[in-house]
């Protein structure tokens, strides 16, 4: 009895420090950023000297991350969305192979972004392609693929089989089966897709040498693009405490639009249940 | 009418058959990828000279791998043990214990600890964990360091891996079955040493593979840990050196690579190492979760 009680703290103790931990996280972060963070910091490009602690501000790398996210989880569900549909629908019988996707799938999930980082960079070592935008948003596309696929499929394989049997049994091709359930999942699907977006923000490995760094706003996907995490992390190592307080707004920034997206997908996805058939 | 639903149906069915091969062969792609560019390196440079020897000037051609191997593998067998106990109680505590609406709250708590991006978690490495050694851990031990080290790179990791870790254990223990429990408990067994006795030996297959993961996540780490670590080309003989683990060495140096012959090479094989071990640490708890779980 001692022994089940003494351990039971144990548990919560250890459980609620979780919570703590999140705080201790965020409390830090903004503590140190909020400081640094400004009007001009959020509103422009670096000027002369920002390296140094000038005048500018972040705002190529807070553009720059978001068009390096948005495209390439635009380019991700190209090629996701059929795939999530195909595991649910043609797959359906084969329960074998729907296995053996989703294992390859947990697979690639698993492959370090550095290493994607690597495979892509020689990739464009061979086509003589320079860093830019456009070879970010394909490496971060193979990133988040695997991870939006399962996060559709979990939504599409609760839809009741039924309803596949009663469309095909009605005479509806498979696309547009595939089309009924592309609206019966779509609160998930969406879900999925700010999923693969904030992965896309937030990855540092991946870019390092797919990217590059500029001080412009990209104006076409074969300029190099700054990306957030990227300017967090050459900024943070220079010496000068100016230039440290950058990195630590840029810090905040970022946190801020993780939890933003956070908190966005968790209302969609509380929504799923309302809007399907059971 | 009847022609634009069969060209609708095919070019939807061609362009789902191309994504499904894409996605099919993209295992097979990186692999090979990072293994022709890796190639060259071993025309100059053994295997077992690569994975042994501890002499790394890649101006002089020699290629020992030996200071970041053991580096990656100290940083994550610390977030390994770190991990374990932070893993496993609250993941017991939650399955068995906490009413369902707790669980709800913790399944946020973790999600969002989950989104934090690596970079921030090395932010707050530099901000907390680092003076947190240099000022705290490594005094009691009698050691002068500047916090860089393999210890604080443990700690980041295993920051960064465990909401990953607790996600899958959460996954595990949820799918043991209450009968099983329910059996137990009517021979007269005690809650808590139906937990001990029967959840957890249930259980046992799914753990290990749920932190073989987390291994293996950790092994990839990259930002986060290169950002506290202190990146010294060392053999490290205590947690309160500072180390250089694989992927700090491929992200630190791709920029100037190219100057030097061979160098990309070994990044390369770096890369390659660092692929090997992920996938096969993937493959056998992926298999021995889908075991666990189905049932």
């Amino acid at each position: 009895m001692i022994e089940e009680k003494f351990f039971k703290y144990l548990m919560a103790v250890f459980t609620y420090s979780l919570i703590g931990l999140l705080f201790l996280i965020l409390y830090e972060i903004f503590k140190k950023g909020f400081p640094a963070l400004s009007w001009d910091m959020i509103s422009q490009v670096p000027k002369g000297g920002f390296y140094f602690g000038k005048e500018g501000g972040i705002l190529n790398a807070i553009v720059g991350s978001l068009y390096l996210a948005l495209g390439a989880s635009l380019l991700s569900i190209l090629i996701s969305l059929p795939v999530a549909i195909f595991i649910s629908i043609s797959l359906v019988k084969y329960e074998k192979w729907q296995h053996i996707i989703r294992l390859i799938l947990d697979l690639l999930w698993g492959v370090p972004p550095i290493v994607y980082g690597a495979f892509m960079f020689s990739i464009m070592l061979s086509f003589g392609m320079k860093a830019s935008l456009l070879a970010g948003i394909i490496t971060i596309a193979l990133l988040i693929t695997p991870v939006m696929i399962r996060a559709m499929d979990e939504v599409l394989r609760n839809i009741p089989l039924g309803l596949l049997e009663s469309s095909l049994s009605l005479g509806a091709t498979r696309f547009e089966t595939a089309v009924i359930f592309f609206r019966q999942a779509l609160p998930g699907i969406a879900t999925a897709f700010l999923l693969g977006f904030a992965k896309g923000v937030g990855d540092t490995a991946a870019v390092l040498f797919t990217v590059g760094y500029t001080d412009y706003i990209p104006r076409s996907v074969m300029e190099p693009a700054a990306t957030l995490p990227l300017s967090i992390f050459f900024q943070l190592s220079s010496p000068i405490e100016e230039v440290k307080a950058r990195a630590y707004a840029a810090a905040v920034v970022l946190t801020g639009i993780i939890l933003i997206i956070s908190v966005f997908s968790r209302y969609l996805s509380s929504r799923v249940s309302k809007n399907t058939i059971s | 009418m009847r022609l634009t639903r069969t060209l609708k149906e095919y070019t939807a069915g061609t362009w789902t058959l191309f994504s499904v091969g894409v996605v099919l062969l993209m295992p097979l792609l990186l692999g090979i990828g990072i293994a022709l560019k890796a190639l060259p390196i071993f025309e100059h440079v053994t295997l077992t000279e690569m994975l042994t020897s501890g002499e790394w000037q890649p101006s002089s051609g020699k290629f020992g791998f030996l200071p970041f191997i053991v580096s990656s593998l100290v940083v994550t067998a610390i977030g390994l043990i770190l991990m374990i106990p932070f893993g496993l109680l609250p993941a017991i505590y939650l399955t068995q214990y906490a009413p369902p609406r707790t669980l709800k709250v913790m399944r946020s708590v973790i999600d969002i600890l989950a989104g934090i991006p690596s970079v921030i978690h090395g932010v707050w490495g530099v901000l907390i964990v680092v003076p947190l050694v240099s000022v705290y851990i490594a005094p009691i031990f009698g050691v002068n360091t500047t916090g860089y080290t393999i210890l604080a790179g443990g700690i980041v990791l295993a920051i960064a891996t465990l909401p990953f870790v607790l996600h899958m254990l959460l996954e595990v223990f949820r799918s043991i079955p209450m009968e099983l429990k329910e059996a137990s408990l009517s021979l007269g067994a005690t809650y808590w040493e139906t937990i001990k006795k029967v959840v957890l030996r249930k259980a046992f297959p799914g753990i290990i593979a749920a932190f073989a993961l987390g291994v293996s996540k950790a092994f990839g780490e990259t930002i986060a840990v290169l950002m506290v670590v202190g990146n010294i080309v060392q053999l490290p003989t205590s947690m309160f050196d500072a180390g250089y683990p694989l992927p700090a060495l491929i992200a630190n140096n791709y920029g100037e690579m190219l100057s030097i012959p061979m160098y990309d090479a070994a990044l390369m094989f770096a890369a390659l190492v660092l692929f090997i071990i992920v996938l096969i640490f993937n493959i056998f708890s992926r298999l021995a979760i889908q075991r666990t779980t189905q049932k």
